[in-house]
C-alpha cells in the first residue's frame, strides 16, 4: 500500500493505534491495581485492558508490516 | 457512588484524566506531522487539488466515507435515534447505499474519464460556463458557511461535554486543519481522514458492545425500549404506512422517493465534498470501487451511531428531552446521548480515545469542506472568472491561500452564529435548496445526450428557485405544509424530503422542456461526458472478484438483509 516508496498511511495508523493501545492498556492496569472510587458501569469487565490490548496488537502488526524501512 | 450519578455533577458531563489529555494531544501532533510530512508532495495542481490521482480504492473509499462522518453527524444521529428510534437508520441505509453504488457503477466513469477537477467543472464541460458559475458560487458560499456552523456547534459540544472554552476549541481545531490542508493539500486531507475514520471506530465501537452486554442483547434491548418509549422505536419499515403511526411523522413514500432517491442521490453523487475524494483514485476501477467500499462500511455505521441512541433509551437512568426543555430545566438533551453513553462505560484512557473520536470526526468534516472549497474557488471561480491564464504554481499558491481563507470565513461564520443563532436554521435550509436540483442537472447531463446548455442552466435555476419558494411558502403560511409535504401532520424532516423531491422534478421538467426547444451539441462534443457517446473500458479481462459490479451485488444483498431483519 505504499505509494512512491514513501511512508504509507497505514504505518501512521499503526503508530496511532499502538500509542493509544499502550496508553489505554496501561491506564487499565493502573485502574486494576488502584480501583477508583467512582466506577464506570461494567467496570468489572475491565474494558480498558482488553480494548487497549487489541489496539496495541493491531497497531504493532501495522507498524511492522508497513514499516518504511522494511525491505 | 457510581458514574451514573457522578457524571451529572458539576458544569460538564465528563472530566478527563491526564492520560486522556495525552491521547488527545498525541492525536493533534500526529495529524500535524502527517501534514508536514506531505508538504513536499503537493507542488503541482494535480498533487494539491487531486492528491496526484494516485489513491488506492481503499484509501479513496474510506476517505469518501470519513469526509461525511463528522462529529455532528455522529452525535446528531445518535440523538435522532434516541428521539425517533431506529427510523434514523434510514439515513445510513436506503438514504445512502443505493446512491453510493449508483455513483460507483454509473456516474464515476463520466466524472473520471472527463478528467474534471470538480463537479462544477463537469457542468462546464457538459453545459457551459453559466451552469458552472451558478453551481460553483453556490457551492463555495454554502460550504464555508456550513463549515462555520459545524465549527460553532462542535465548540458548543466541547463546552458542554468537557467544559472547554468555545474560543479555544474553535481556534485550536481550525488552525490545525488549516495547517495540514494548506501544507499537504487534498493528499493530506485524505490521509488524515483515513486515520480519523479508524480512530472514530476505535473510540466509539466500545459503546454499543458494552451497551448490548448491559442491556442483555438485542431482544432484551427491544423490550426495554418498548417499555421506556414505544414498540415502534425498533421497527424500520412496519410503522411507515401512515404519517401518524411513527415518531418521525413520515410516510414510506417520503423515505423511499424523497430520501432514498432525491436527497440521497443528490448528496452522494453531486456534493463535491465527497465526490472529490473519489476523483483522487489512481484509475477508473479504483474510482468505481471506492464508493462501493464506502457503502460497505456505511452500512455498519449505525452500529456506532444509531445503536447508542437506542441503548440510551434502554439503560440511561434519566429521560433526555429537547434542547429548549433541557435548558429550562437544567436537564440533558437528546444531543448529549452519545457523550453520556461514553461517560457511562469509558474510564481513563478510553474516555480520551472517545473524545479524540469526536474531535477527529469534526476535523475530518472541516478538512473536507475547506479542501473542496479551495478546489472550487481556485478552478471554477478564480481561474474561470478572474484570472484565466496563469501558471500551475500560481493556482497552487491560490489553493493554499484559499484554504486559509476558507478556514477564516468558517471561523467568522462561527462567531456570527454565536451572536445570531437563527442563522443556523437559515443556512441549513439554504444548503438544501441547491443539492436536489443539481442532481437533476448532472444526471440528465450524464444519461441524456439531448440535454442542452440552455436546458441545464434553466433547469438548475428553476429547481433552486422553486425550492426556495416552497420553503418560504411554508414559512409564511404553515398551512401550505399539506400541499408541499402532502400532509399537515408532516414534520420538518418530511417537509425537507418532499421539497427536495418537487424541486428535483421541476428541475428535470424544465431541463427537458428547454432542451427540446434548443439545439443539442453534436455527439463529437459529448465524448467522455455522456452515456452513449462515451466508451467505457471493458472489465471482461478482470477476474470476477475484482469487478466493482460483483462487490456492488454483495453490498446490495447485505443491504436488503439488514432492512428485512429490522423491518
Amino acid at each position: 500500500m505504499k505509494s512512491d516508496g514513501t511512508i504509507s498511511i497505514w504505518f501512521f495508523i499503526g503508530v496511532s493505534l499502538l500509542v493509544n493501545g499502550v496508553l489505554i492498556f496501561g491506564a487499565g492496569l493502573y485502574e486494576l491495581a488502584h480501583p477508583p472510587l467512582i466506577k464506570v458501569v461494567l467496570y468489572d469487565l475491565h474494558a480498558s485492558i482488553w480494548w487497549g490490548g487489541i489496539l496495541l496488537i493491531v497497531g504493532l502488526l501495522y507498524c511492522i508490516f508497513y514499516n518504511p524501512y522494511r525491505a | 457512588m457510581n458514574l451514573g450519578m457522578a457524571m451529572f455533577a458539576g458544569d460538564r458531563l465528563v472530566h478527563l484524566a491526564p492520560v486522556d489529555l495525552v491521547i488527545v494531544v498525541f492525536y493533534f501532533v500526529l495529524v500535524l506531522a502527517i501534514g508536514f510530512y506531505l508538504k513536499g508532495r503537493s507542488n503541482t495542481g494535480e498533487d494539491f487539488f487531486l492528491a496526484g490521482r494516485e489513491m488506492t480504492a481503499w484509501i479513496a473509499g474510506l476517505s469518501f466515507l470519513s469526509a461525511n462522518l463528522g462529529a455532528l453527524e455522529l452525535m446528531g444521529w445518535a440523538a435522532a435515534s434516541y428521539q425517533y428510534g431506529i427510523l434514523a437508520a434510514h439515513w445510513y441505509w436506503i438514504g445512502a447505499i443505493p446512491a453510493m453504488l449508483f455513483l460507483g457503477l454509473v456516474m464515476m466513469p463520466f466524472y473520471y474519464i472527463s478528467k474534471t477537477h470538480s463537479v462544477p467543472g463537469y457542468l462546464k464541460l457538459r453545459f457551459g460556463e453559466a451552469s458552472r458559475a451558478l453551481s460553483a458560487i453556490s457551492f463555495a458560499f454554502m460550504t464555508v458557511l456550513m463549515s462555520g456552523i459545524n465549527m460553532y456547534a462542535m465548540a458548543l459540544v466541547m463546552k458542554v461535554v468537557l467544559g472547554w472554552d468555545i474560543n479555544f476549541s474553535i481556534w485550536i481545531s481550525s488552525i490545525t486543519v488549516a495547517v495540514y490542508v494548506t501544507l499537504g493539500g487534498l493528499r493530506s486531507a485524505i490521509f488524515n481522514e483515513v486515520l480519523q475514520f479508524i480512530l472514530i471506530w476505535a473510540g466509539a465501537a466500545l459503546i454499543p458492545i458494552l451497551g448490548l452486554i448491559e442491556a442483555g442483547g438485542w431482544k432484551a434491548l427491544q423490550l426495554k425500549v418498548a417499555a421506556n418509549a414505544s414498540v415502534e422505536y425498533t421497527h424500520l419499515w412496519s410503522t411507515l404506512g401512515s404519517f401518524k403511526d411513527n415518531p418521525m411523522g413520515i410516510h414510506w413514500t417520503g423515505i423511499v422517493f424523497g430520501l432514498g432517491f432525491v436527497i440521497s442521490f443528490a448528496y452522494w453523487t453531486t456534493d463535491f465534498l465527497v465526490v472529490q475524494r473519489v476523483l483522487a483514485a489512481k484509475d477508473l476501477r479504483a474510482a468505481k470501487m471506492a464508493p462501493i467500499i464506502g457503502a460497505a462500511f456505511k452500512m455498519f455505521v449505525p452500529f456506532i451511531v444509531i445503536l447508542p441512541g437506542l441503548l440510551g433509551l434502554a439503560v440511561l437512568p434519566i429521560k433526555l428531552t429537547g434542547e429548549a426543555v433541557a435548558v429550562a430545566t437544567g436537564g440533558h438533551s437528546y444531543n448529549e446521548v452519545l457523550p453520556l453513553m461514553l461517560a457511562r462505560y469509558c474510564g481513563p484512557g478510553l474516555l480520551g480515545l472517545g473524545v479524540t473520536a469526536l474531535i477527529a470526526g469534526f476535523m475530518s468534516g472541516m478538512a473536507g469542506n475547506v479542501s473542496a472549497f479551495s478546489t472550487v474557488w481556485t478552478y471554477d471561480i478564480y481561474k474561470a472568472l478572474i484570472k484565466k491564464k496563469a501558471t500551475d504554481a500560481h493556482y497552487v499558491l491560490m489553493g493554499r491561500w484559499s484554504t486559509i481563507l476558507g478556514v477564516l470565513i468558517s471561523i467568522g461564520t462561527a462567531y456570527l452564529v454565536m451572536q445570531f443563532l437563527s442563522i443556523m436554521d437559515y443556512v441549513q435550509a439554504l444548503f438544501s435548496f441547491f443539492v436536489a436540483p443539481l442532481f437533476g442537472t448532472v444526471i440528465l447531463g450524464m444519461l441524456w445526450k439531448r440535454a442542452t446548455a440552455a436546458g441545464g442552466f434553466w433547469g438548475l435555476l428553476a429547481g433552486t428557485v422553486s425550492s426556495v419558494g416552497m420553503w418560504a411558502w411554508v414559512k409564511f403560511d404553515p398551512a401550505a405544509l399539506r400541499y408541499v409535504a402532502l400532509s399537515s401532520d408532516a414534520k420538518d424532516m418530511a417537509e425537507n424530503m418532499y421539497r427536495a423531491l418537487w424541486s428535483w422534478i421541476i428541475c428535470v421538467v424544465v431541463t427537458v422542456g428547454a432542451s427540446m426547444l434548443t439545439k443539442p451539441k453534436p455527439d463529437s462534443e459529448l465524448v467522455g461526458l455522456v452515456y452513449g457517446a462515451t466508451e467505457i473500458p471493458s472489465e471482461a479481462q478482470v477476474p470476477l472478484y475484482q469487478r466493482p459490479a460483483f462487490w456492488a451485488v454483495i453490498v446490495t444483498i447485505v443491504f436488503i438483509a439488514l432492512n428485512i431483519i429490522f423491518w
